[in-house]
C-alpha cells in the first residue's frame, strides 16, 4: 500500500511524454502544479482550477483527464502525456496544431492545451468525427476570445486529414 | 487545501482498516466531486483513501437476468460496454452523458451513486431500475438507499463495492441539461417490467425520488398520452439560478413523457 504523511513530501516518480521523471511532493500537491513548479513543464495550464475550464487536460495513461482534480500522488508510475508531446523534436507542429494555426484557433493561447489534449485522446479513437461529435467534446473546454468558430473549423478539418492525432 | 494522510490500499481489508483507524478519513474514488470539495476546503479529512488500485472493484459482468458493475468502474467504461449497450442500452446512454470526456474517463458510478448529487444521472437509473447496491457489509435496495440531499443508507465505515442492475422490458433517460455542467436540471428515468414500471426523477428536488402516479397510469397504459395530464406539485423541487421549481415541474412531465415514447 502506497502511504505518504500529510507534511512528508515523498519522491513521486512517473512517465512524462515517454521520459522518466521524478520530484518531490506532499499528498495535497495536484499534478498541473506538479507539472509547472516541480519539473518546470509550463505548457499544460491552470485556468479555474475547479475542473470547469478544461485547460489543465492531460493524458494520463493514453486517456484525457484534468490535471487540476489529479492529485500528484495519482499519477505514480502512470504515463503522463502534454501538449510538450506534439510537435517534432525540430519544432514541427503536428496535424492538429497545423490546422489550429491555420484556422486562427487561438488568440491568447490559455486554453489552447487543453483542448489540443483532448482531442489527441479523442481523434485517436475517432479519426472520422462529425461536427456534432466535435462540439460535444469541445463542450469540456472554455475559450473566452475565439467565440469558437475557428477552433471548430481546425478540428473538423484536422478529423477529415484523417490521420489528426499524428 | 488542507493537509491530509494519502493511501493507495491494494485490497478492501487495507481500506477497512484505516477506516476502522482513522474517524475523519475520506475515500476518493474518481474524485470529481471530492477533489474541488477539497481545494475550497469545504471538507477537512485528516486521511484519503485513494480506492484507484483496487482492481476487484472495476468490471462489468452478467449474473443470470441482472448486470453488476464494480463500483470503480468509470462512466466511459459503462458507455462504451457491450453486455450494458446489449442488456441496458440506456444506462450505456445515461453514462455517456454524464459531464464531459475528461469527467466521464475519471468518474465512477461507486462515487456518483455514495454522493447521491441531487442533479446527478446514475441515481434515477439505479431507482427506476430496482437496482441494489453492494457494499463490504450488505446489499441494500435502491428504494431505502437514496436517503436524502447527498445522504444515503451507508454507514461510515462501508464501502460500495458494485451495483446490480435487472434487466428491464425498455428503459429510456431523458434529461434536460444544464448546457454548462450537463448536470440534469430535470431528469427522468423510466423502466418497463413485466409486472410493474418505475419512474425515477433526478435533479428537480433535493433527491432523486419515484412519481407512483405516474408508475400506475404506465402500468395500466405505457404510453406518454397516459400520463400527459399528471401534475408534478411544485413544493418541494428546487429552485436555484438555472430554474424554478414551477419550470422544474413543468420539465418533469415534458421528460417523463418524452422517456416514455424513448422506449419505443
Amino acid at each position: 500500500m502506497r502511504r505518504v504523511n500529510p507534511d512528508e513530501r515523498a519522491k513521486i516518480a512517473f512517465w512524462l511524454n515517454g521520459r522518466r521523471v521524478s520530484g518531490e511532493a506532499e499528498p495535497r500537491m495536484l499534478l498541473t502544479d506538479f507539472l509547472r513548479h516541480v519539473l518546470g513543464a509550463t505548457g499544460t495550464h491552470v485556468g479555474c482550477e475547479h475542473g470547469i475550464c478544461g485547460s489543465c487536460t492531460v493524458l494520463i495513461d493514453g486517456v484525457a483527464q484534468r490535471g487540476c482534480l489529479t492529485l500528484a500522488a495519482q499519477a505514480e508510475e502512470r504515463a503522463v502525456t502534454t501538449v510538450e508531446s506534439l510537435a517534432g523534436a525540430d519544432g514541427a507542429l503536428n496535424a492538429l496544431q497545423t490546422a489550429f494555426q491555420k484556422h486562427h484557433a487561438l488568440q491568447c493561447g490559455f486554453c489552447t492545451p487543453g483542448i489540443l489534449m483532448s482531442f489527441t485522446d479523442y481523434f485517436a479513437r475517432n479519426p472520422n468525427a462529425s461536427e456534432a461529435d466535435i462540439r460535444a467534446v469541445l463542450g469540456g473546454h472554455l475559450c473566452r476570445c475565439t467565440g469558437y468558430a475557428g477552433i471548430v473549423e481546425a478540428l473538423v478539418e484536422a478529423s477529415r486529414s484523417g490521420n489528426p492525432a499524428a | 487545501m488542507y493537509e491530509f494522510e494519502y493511501h493507495r490500499p491494494a485490497n478492501l481489508d487495507e481500506v477497512g482498516r484505516i477506516l476502522g483507524a482513522r474517524e475523519e478519513a475520506k475515500i476518493v474514488a474518481g474524485g470529481m466531486t471530492l477533489i474541488p470539495t477539497l481545494k475550497q476546503r469545504l471538507a477537512h479529512p485528516s486521511d484519503l483513501i485513494d480506492l484507484g488500485a483496487i482492481s476487484s472493484l472495476r468490471g462489468i459482468r452478467e449474473e443470470g437476468d441482472r448486470i453488476v458493475i464494480g463500483a470503480m468502474t468509470r462512466h466511459v467504461e459503462v458507455e462504451r460496454s457491450a453486455i450494458v449497450q446489449r442488456g441496458i442500452p440506456a444506462l450505456a446512454a445515461l453514462a455517456g452523458h454524464i459531464g464531459d470526456p475528461a469527467v466521464r474517463n475519471r468518474g465512477t458510478i461507486g462515487g456518483s451513486i455514495a454522493n447521491n448529487d441531487p442533479a446527478a444521472d446514475y441515481p434515477a437509473a439505479v431507482l427506476a431500475l430496482g437496482g441494489s447496491v453492494k457494499t463490504t457489509k450488505r446489499e441494500i435496495a435502491a428504494d431505502p438507499f437514496f436517503t436524502g440531499m447527498f445522504e444515503t443508507a451507508l454507514d461510515p465505515s462501508e464501502i460500495i463495492t458494485a451495483v446490480s442492475f435487472p434487466k428491464p422490458q425498455a428503459a429510456a433517460y431523458q434529461k434536460f441539461p444544464n448546457p454548462a455542467s450537463r448536470y440534469a436540471i430535470a431528469g427522468v428515468f423510466v423502466a418497463r417490467f413485466p409486472n410493474a414500471v418505475r419512474v425515477a426523477v433526478t435533479g428537480a428536488a433535493p433527491c432523486v425520488f419515484r412519481v407512483p402516479e405516474m408508475e400506475a397510469a404506465l402500468s395500466r397504459s405505457f404510453s406518454a398520452d397516459a400520463i400527459k395530464d399528471i401534475k408534478i406539485p411544485e413544493g418541494g423541487l428546487n429552485t436555484d439560478i438555472h430554474a424554478s421549481a414551477e419550470y422544474r415541474a413543468h420539465l418533469v412531465g415534458v421528460m417523463a413523457r418524452r422517456a416514455v415514447a424513448a422506449c419505443g
